[in-house]
């Protein structure tokens, strides 16, 4: 083996060994914890999806509960309701609901027998926006009103409201659980540093009495640990672009489960875990050592 | 100096080394040969003194200029030191690469310096498979690999033959020729009369100089 030895070919080895026994926990654990926050970040991304998608349906239509007055019959009066509403700058179309459709909505509360002729069931008339200037609910009130017809205009702010607070909440719970998984992985990488350089205290000690500036030290330690968040990085995106990537398939063709809807494109999100990992790594690792060696000098 | 509340190890150790010269430090064991060189090398502080390199008070020099002070002394450590992860090779190159050199530029000069020391067939060698004189041989080429200015050397010669401190001592010699200060620490009577060169002598804390060129000054 030694005569095979060439100088002329040899490069410098690591400074630090190769392999260290605890790699492969702190890796698995960094693993571990860039998988929860991909998932936490498709999560997240599916959530929103889920809020637009349902805001969307709602703010592009509106519901008109149409009461007829006096003499004229519910389905004029719904008619003449959808013809003023049909006039109103921003809506694109205007239609009577109807009248069984009407009734099998009541008929859960009513029952089939109770709906008779005469009973003044109120008509539904909905109206579909014009997607790019939606006309608010004051001006379809303001038309009915002004054609003397009596009715509420609902255009589901409610419920908007409702979703996009709920959307919110989510949006921050992402948020929060993502620096949490962050400050832990930081954490377990300072404390994997501070370990690393007791166990290669000889060696730091060596560099240090042959003139290496702590900087150069600190950066073996910070080059290492970022490589090792850098893999694990990519093991955890790996897995939870798997696990996406099955969420998707299983959602059918168009990939919209009810609840989380994921996308293909969400998939990209999970790609920067690497470089992220490899950077809260650096810091930590960094910072870590940063402390120890201002022991030394 | 003292290590932490023990008594002083050194009390009255004044001298200072001219530039380009040789000496021996003797003393028995305990005396204090490693702790002064420790200071010297500044892996340790005096407890109170001064101490100048190359005419600058050690104290008074900016942490972050320190590791340019270190490059220019080269130290074979009476335990070696060596680093049992990297090869023969990698521990001589070591400070070359600390200093910021290029491999293609140094590694034939690593490559010759080992050969020069006896070790030129356990290049690839891990320290740990090298025996105690061949250790001790890796650890003098990795102190003076890259010619420092001031070469200190705790027993160097411990481990080794007659043959072979011989050939170390002609290598400290060589070196002293080309400009580099050279202080060694050494039980090695023998070795010490047959260089002829100045001993200084540690006991009770105090040091005491024998044979020439030795001037008083603060240390
Ligand atoms: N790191 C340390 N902490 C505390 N005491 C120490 C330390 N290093 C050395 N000493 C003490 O300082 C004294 C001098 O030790 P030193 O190693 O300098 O002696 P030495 O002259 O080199 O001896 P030897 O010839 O056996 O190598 C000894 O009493 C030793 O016990
Ligand atoms: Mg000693």
């Amino acid at each position: 083996m030694s005569e095979l030895f060439d100088p002329k070919r040899w490069r410098p080895a690591p400074l630090l060994p190769r392999r260290d026994p605890r790699d492969g926990a702190l890796v698995f654990v960094i693993a571990v914890l860039c998988f929860l926050a991909c998932l936490t970040a498709l999560g997240g991304l599916a959530a929103d999806r889920a809020a637009r998608g349902w805001t969307g349906q709602l703010t592009g239509s509106a519901t008109v509960v149409v009461r007829a007055m006096g003499a004229e019959s519910p389905d004029i009066a719904a008619g003449r309701a959808a013809e003023a509403l049909a006039g109103v700058p921003g809506v694109a179309e205007a239609r009577t609901l109807e009248k069984e459709k009407a009734e099998a909505l009541l008929e859960p509360w009513l029952g089939r027998d109770a709906l008779l002729d005469d009973l003044p069931i109120p008509r539904l008339v909905t109206v579909e926006m014009d997607a790019k200037q939606p006309a608010t609910a004051a001006a379809l009130t303001q038309a009915l009103k002004a054609a003397g017809i009596d009715a509420t205009v609902d255009d589901h702010s409610l419920w908007i409201a409702d979703i996009e607070r709920a959307a919110g909440i989510a949006r921050w719970a992402a948020l929060g659980v993502f620096l949490l998984i962050a400050s832990a992985a930081a954490a377990v990488i300072g404390f994997a540093t501070r370990a690393a350089m007791a166990a290669h205290r000889e060696t730091i000690e060596v560099l240090h009495l042959s003139g290496a500036k702590a900087d150069f030290v600190v950066r073996l330690f910070q080059t290492r640990f970022a490589k090792a968040a850098a893999l694990a990085g990519l093991f955890g995106a790996s897995g939870a672009a798997i696990i996406g990537a099955l969420a998707r398939l299983a959602g059918g063709g168009q990939g919209l489960t009810p609840v989380a809807p994921v996308a293909w494109i969400d998939l990209v999100a999970v790609a920067p875990t690497p470089f992220l990992a490899a950077l809260v790594a650096a810091v930590a690792a960094r910072l870590a050592a940063q402390g120890l060696i201002g022991e030394l000098a | 100096m003292r290590y932490g509340r023990s008594t002083e190890v050194l009390k009255d150790v004044s001298f200072a080394l001219a530039p380009g010269s040789f000496h021996f430090l003797t003393g028995p064991s305990g005396a204090g040969k490693s702790s002064l060189l420790k200071l010297i090398y500044l892996a340790e502080r005096p407890s109170r003194g001064t101490i100048e390199l190359f005419g600058r008070d050690v104290e008074a020099i900016a942490p972050s200029d320190r590791p340019y002070l270190r490059r220019r002394i080269g130290v074979v450590f009476q335990e070696f030191r060596l680093l049992d992860h990297l090869t023969a090779f990698d521990n001589v190159a070591l400070p070359l690469r600390i200093a910021g050199g290029k491999p293609e530029a140094y590694r034939t000069d690593v490559a010759e310096l080992l050969s020069w020391v006896g070790l030129k067939n356990r290049m690839h060698a891990l320290p740990p498979t090298l025996s105690g004189g061949e250790k001790q041989r890796l650890a003098i080429a990795r102190a003076v690999v890259n010619r420092p200015d001031i070469l200190l050397a705790d027993e160097p010669t411990g481990n080794v033959d007659d043959a072979h401190a011989l050939r170390i001592l002609k290598l400290f010699v060589e070196l002293n020729r080309l400009g580099t200060t050279v202080l060694i620490a050494s039980h090695d009577e023998d070795l010490v009369a047959r260089s002829g060169q100045p001993v200084l002598h540690l006991e009770g804390g105090r040091l005491r100089a024998f044979g020439r060129s030795l001037r008083g000054g603060q240390a």
